[in-house]
């Protein structure tokens, strides 16, 4: 069908007419807004490329013995208002502990599980430098920070617990019901996580930001815990894994973790 | 018009009856909503006027910057630096959701979802 030239040029008229408008329309909307905003990050903040820890579990052993009653679960587990839900199928946790075994089940040798006995394993989110929960993940609610930190942002999960069939190593948590009951001292800086979401160890951003290492890293009464950047080839972490031997849970999974616990 | 002197006033009765709400409280000034402003401080991070008409705007922004791109603080348009954190910044001036945040959000029937997880001052203390 031809188009006739009055209708051509009545249209083209009324497109014109329409750009205008909606361009009008527009700045509408946006009136108002100031525009001079600027976002930085504090200057005391902890700066690094990829932060990881250390999990000596000789000096943990040592000091449970001495009863340091795991500090290090109880303050991240306050700070961050982790509910304590006695069913084990709905539990969250974002740091634990459990036997060698189940840490590292591809290792169950029966000698080494002789060794490792009575040697506590904390276990936590690995902040994989090759994240499978983020590539699941569809509406990039958990993504990969520039410092190495897989976050969450609990404001887009949606639910949908493809990441925590992807993770290999159980670390995170889903809210099956609202967790606020479940917390008895609650900490006002920090929010809950409502009905529906995932969650996770998230290496204290929050504290990053303000200058602070992590909570458990902080707590641990002695010094089992040992928090740095894996890029700087001078920091502790650095330094210790050149000299002492290290395993990394699920290795050959090749999501390369960034949690290692240190075994001689 | 055919039946136009039925047509018209039913007409008349529908838009009064649809209007009710704004008839009954014409001109009546207890039904607007009346935050309670903070005692201590005179002014928040920007303008009342643009807090008042995107606070939800900037709120959102703070969201991405903070948790997305790792930036922790704000500048305003003051030059004044803020920490970009709702329960450590915003409600530690505006001691109180119930009397300030709810004033005006019944009052236009929306429901952020913001307290779902963020914990109000006063649900705080009597948590404790």
């Amino acid at each position: 069908m031809a188009i006739k030239r009055r209708d051509f040029l009545k249209l083209t008229g009324l497109t014109l007419l329409g750009t205008a408008a909606s361009a009008a329309v527009g700045d509408l909307l946006t009136r108002g807004e100031v525009k001079a905003q600027e976002y930085t990050s504090p200057p005391e903040a902890l700066k690094g490329k990829r932060w990881a820890m250390v999990i000596d579990v000789k000096k943990c052993k040592e000091g449970q013995k001495k009863g340091c009653g795991k500090k290090c679960i109880e303050v991240c587990h306050y700070l961050h208002n982790v509910p304590s839900i006695p069913d084990k199928k709905k539990e969250i946790k974002w740091i634990w502990e459990d036997k060698f075994e189940h840490a590292f089940p591809e290792q169950a040798d029966e000698y080494l599980k002789e060794v490792f006995k009575d040697v506590p394993f904390l276990l936590l989110c690995n902040q994989c430098d090759d994240p499978p929960c983020v590539r699941v993940c569809p509406t990039q609610a958990t993504f990969k920070r520039e410092d190495g930190i897989v976050m969450m942002d609990f404001h887009r999960c949606i639910g949908c617990r493809f990441c925590m069939a992807a993770c290999p190593f159980g670390a995170r948590s889903f809210n099956w019901f609202d967790p606020r009951p479940y917390v008895k001292k609650v900490n006002p800086e920090y929010p809950t996580r409502m009905k529906g979401v995932v969650e996770k160890c998230m290496f204290c951003y929050e504290r990053l930001a303000q200058g602070k290492i992590p909570a458990c890293v902080e707590a641990c009464p002695a010094n089992a815990l040992i928090f740095g950047d894996l890029a700087d080839e001078n920091s502790e972490v650095s330094k210790i894994l050149k000299e002492r031997i290290a395993i990394r849970r699920k290795a050959e999974l090749g999501t390369h973790p960034s949690v290692f616990y240190l075994i001689d | 018009m055919y039946n136009a002197e039925k047509v018209i006033p039913f007409i008349i009765v529908l838009i009064v009856f649809f209007t009710i709400p704004m008839w009954l409280n014409f001109g009546r000034l207890e039904a607007i909503p009346q935050p309670e402003l903070p005692k201590k401080e005179k002014k928040c991070i920007e303008s009342k006027e643009y807090m008042r008409a995107y606070h939800m705007k900037l709120l959102d922004n703070w969201r991405k910057k903070a948790i997305r791109e790792n930036q922790h603080v704000y500048v305003a348009s003051d030059g004044k630096t803020h920490t970009i954190s709702l329960q450590r910044t915003c409600m530690k001036c505006h001691t109180n959701k119930e009397k300030f945040c709810d004033k005006c959000h019944d009052f236009v029937i929306t429901h952020p979802d913001c307290w779902d997880c963020h914990i109000a001052p006063e649900v705080a203390k009597k948590w404790q």
